[in-house]
């Protein structure tokens, strides 16, 4: 029981909000059955990929004890170079036009970290400024493009199909079952290597319960998409968005959990002076962490024009990277750094796009969503809270 | 970080190491695993060190004792690198050497335990025993032989009360934080382990625990400089005592010759009718 117990606390304290997830989804069910059904489930991953995206690249700042208010805009801006570059009118092609717009994104990560590290001010006040900058540079590249209107389509399919495209159904299961299966031998692998080297501190079946909830999601996941989800004609097949979001996540979680960068992170966020003391240029590593921040910016940006088929200026670049930073938290990431991780911004990320998709299906109005919203927020920290006040001893 | 040919010693600055009267025996600088000779720093106006000479030698605890603001604290970050003597020579094994950083002194093989400890809390035990200097296999963390080496260690050490080398550190009590913090500096396979104020925090028990692991450290061959305020824990655990007084060192020898008395007198007045002081060095 004490072991369970500590596994529990132990998966970085995600045991409490899984339930809540769970609680929002079975609630919403009872209320409109058509929320558990394969079309929606399929939507309601493509409509969390914003807060997913952009709550990871939150994360590599939150980590470190900063914060950047202007990742919001900051997407924007990079969905808008990709939709402008590949528009008819200056044709670029896409593998140009893209990554161009992650380099900007970076850029933009790199330039306002810069600023915070190097003249040592606050991240909240330097990216709150950015924040309010970028949203007049965004106004300006749209309005560049002459009669806009104030919007600018997606007129490039790639970019278009990002989000709205599919994988065959058969293509879905491979790369599910191929994906679950690789999943599978590193985690026996690494059971295997710590055993033999003596350390036996996990109980064997632990590996085994997690291999088989993997098979089991993936089946599940596999079957969901390749339901057919429209009425009138063929829709199936697992969305281009989904693999971009698990390798973002696969490549975030690699890099804090396997690298020195990472290590080095996690420990310039928990006590930044003894990580000076050890030897580590926290400087360059702060800066490492806007960077990782702003490419997984620009990629939330073209999922997010992507989605919108367009870029407009009406965007709320604000609001969005408020729900960033909420994601996270609802996730378990510690606004004070030094705890969290990418897995945070997906759990928080559907828990809002769960509360957005199953008000709408229940006909809540704007305003109790928004409620709700906040209420969820508010439970996340303050079980999180308690739950971690019970693990530290006092002197 | 440099270093120089041996110095030559001269009759100015021996050093005495034996007590009572007369002039004693010259030490030979290299006998010592480290010297300092004629150390001042000068924090602009403020004179922190003025003229120190000091020796250590190895296997042995040595408890650096003083008032506050004597500069006990600036002695040793000028050992370890972070402020550099503003005049002076730095001895290490017979030869001259310039520290500009932490890194360069950690090199040498000295490590410094910090009074706030340099602990991450939100690490894990081999996570905080390897800061800074990961063991990599591929250019990925190699997990497994950094948690065997510290779970080695701990139980070399005889750290005995900790369950898991994966708890985190926050979990852990303050004589438990403050082992970890030792075991760090030996795992770097320190030569020389300075700490400061390690048991100043701490109960009965915990100090008890504190002070047997810098013993079990000299009798590794480790050398030890505590800096210590409590006169009971120096005369417990300590080979030899220096006393500082308002930037100079004013005493240093073998603890049998001083008492509670005698190191008091010295730390508040720089002076004591039993033991006579250590002649300094006039420029």
């Amino acid at each position: 029981m004490k072991q369970f117990r500590r596994l529990w606390q132990g998966e970085s304290g995600l045991g409490p909000i899984l339930i809540g997830l769970i609680a929002l989804v079975v609630y919403f069910q009872i209320r409109n059955s058509v929320f558990l059904s394969a079309g929606n489930i399929t939507n309601l991953f493509i409509q969390s990929t914003i807060f997913i995206l952009l709550g990871m690249a939150e994360i590599w700042v939150l980590l470190m004890g900063d914060i950047d208010l202007s990742i919001g805009f900051s997407a924007g801006i990079g969905g808008a170079i990709a939709v402008i570059l590949t528009s008819t009118q200056h044709h670029w092609p896409f593998w140009i036009a893209l990554p161009l717009a992650l380099v900007g994104c970076t850029l933009i990560s790199i330039i306002f970290g810069t600023i915070v590290i190097r003249l040592r001010l606050p991240s909240f006040i330097v990216t709150l400024a950015g924040q309010i900058g970028l949203a007049g540079v965004l106004l300006f590249l749209i309005d560049s493009q002459g009669n806009s209107g104030g919007s600018l389509p997606v007129q490039e399919k790639v970019l278009y199909n990002l989000v709205n495209g599919n994988f065959t159904p058969v293509t879905t299961w491979i790369m599910i079952m191929a994906a679950v299966g690789l999943l599978s031998v590193l985690i026996l692998r690494s059971d295997r290597r710590r055993r033999t080297a003596g350390l036996e501190d996990r109980p064997m079946w632990l590996a085994i319960v997690k291999v088989a909830l993997l098979v089991g999601a993936g089946v599940a996941l596999a079957l969901i998409f390749d339901t057919n989800r429209s009425t009138f004609t063929t829709l199936d097949g697992m969305p281009f968005a989904i693999p971009i979001d698990v390798g973002v996540l696969a490549a975030g979680t690699y890099i804090l959990t396997k690298t020195k960068i990472g290590r080095y992170i996690y420990a310039i966020g928990g006590n930044t002076e003894a990580a000076r003391r050890a030897g580590i240029n926290v400087n360059r590593y702060r800066l490492m962490a806007f960077a990782f921040s702003g490419f997984t910016t620009g990629v939330a940006g073209l999922l997010y024009v992507s989605r919108l088929n367009g870029i407009s200026t009406g965007i709320e670049g604000g609001t969005y990277v408020l729900y960033a930073v909420a994601a996270a938290v609802i996730g378990g990431t510690s606004l004070f750094g030094g705890r969290g991780k990418m897995i945070h911004a997906v759990i928080g990320g559907l828990v809002i796009a769960i509360i957005d998709n199953g008000m709408a299906l229940i006909n809540v109005s704007a305003s109790g969503l928004e409620m709700v919203t906040a209420l969820v927020l508010l439970a996340a920290v303050v079980v999180d809270a308690l739950a971690r006040r019970g693990s530290t001893t006092n002197g | 970080m440099t270093t120089t040919p041996e110095p030559p010693v001269s009759d100015a600055s021996a050093m005495t190491s034996a007590p009572s009267g007369g002039s004693g025996v010259h030490v030979i600088d290299g006998d010592h695993l480290l010297s300092l000779r004629a150390i001042t720093k000068d924090f602009g106006p403020v004179q922190a060190l003025k003229h120190v000479d000091l020796d250590i030698p190895a296997g042995q605890v040595t408890a650096l004792i003083g008032d506050n603001g004597a500069g006990k604290s600036v002695l040793i970050k000028t050992i370890s690198g972070i402020y550099p003597p503003s005049s002076g020579q730095i001895i290490w094994k017979g030869r001259e050497v310039h520290a500009h950083a932490p890194r360069d002194s950690s090199e040498l093989g000295i490590a410094t335990v910090y009074q706030d400890l340099a602990l991450c809390d939100n690490l894990d035990i081999v996570q905080n025993m390897y800061l800074g200097r990961e063991e990599t296999k591929f250019g990925q963390l190699d997990e497994i032989k950094m948690e065997l080496a510290t779970k080695d260690l701990l139980k070399d050490l005889a750290v005995s009360t900790v369950k898991s080398v994966r708890q985190l550190v926050s979990s852990l009590s303050g004589g438990q934080r403050q082992a970890i913090a030792v075991a760090r500096a030996v795992m770097r396979d320190s030569e020389l382990v300075i700490m400061d104020e390690p048991t100043a925090a701490l109960g009965v028990s915990q100090t008890a625990q504190v002070l047997q692991l810098v013993r079990r450290l000299a009798d590794r061959g480790i050398a030890v400089l505590l800096i210590s305020h409590n006169l009971n824990d120096v005369f417990s655990v300590a080979d030899r005592i220096a006393v500082m007084h308002l930037g100079t060192l004013v005493s240093q020898g073998p603890i049998i010759n001083y008492d509670t008395a005698s190191a008091v007198e010295m730390i508040t007045t720089g002076a004591s009718s039993r033991v006579p002081s250590t002649p300094s060095v006039v420029d």
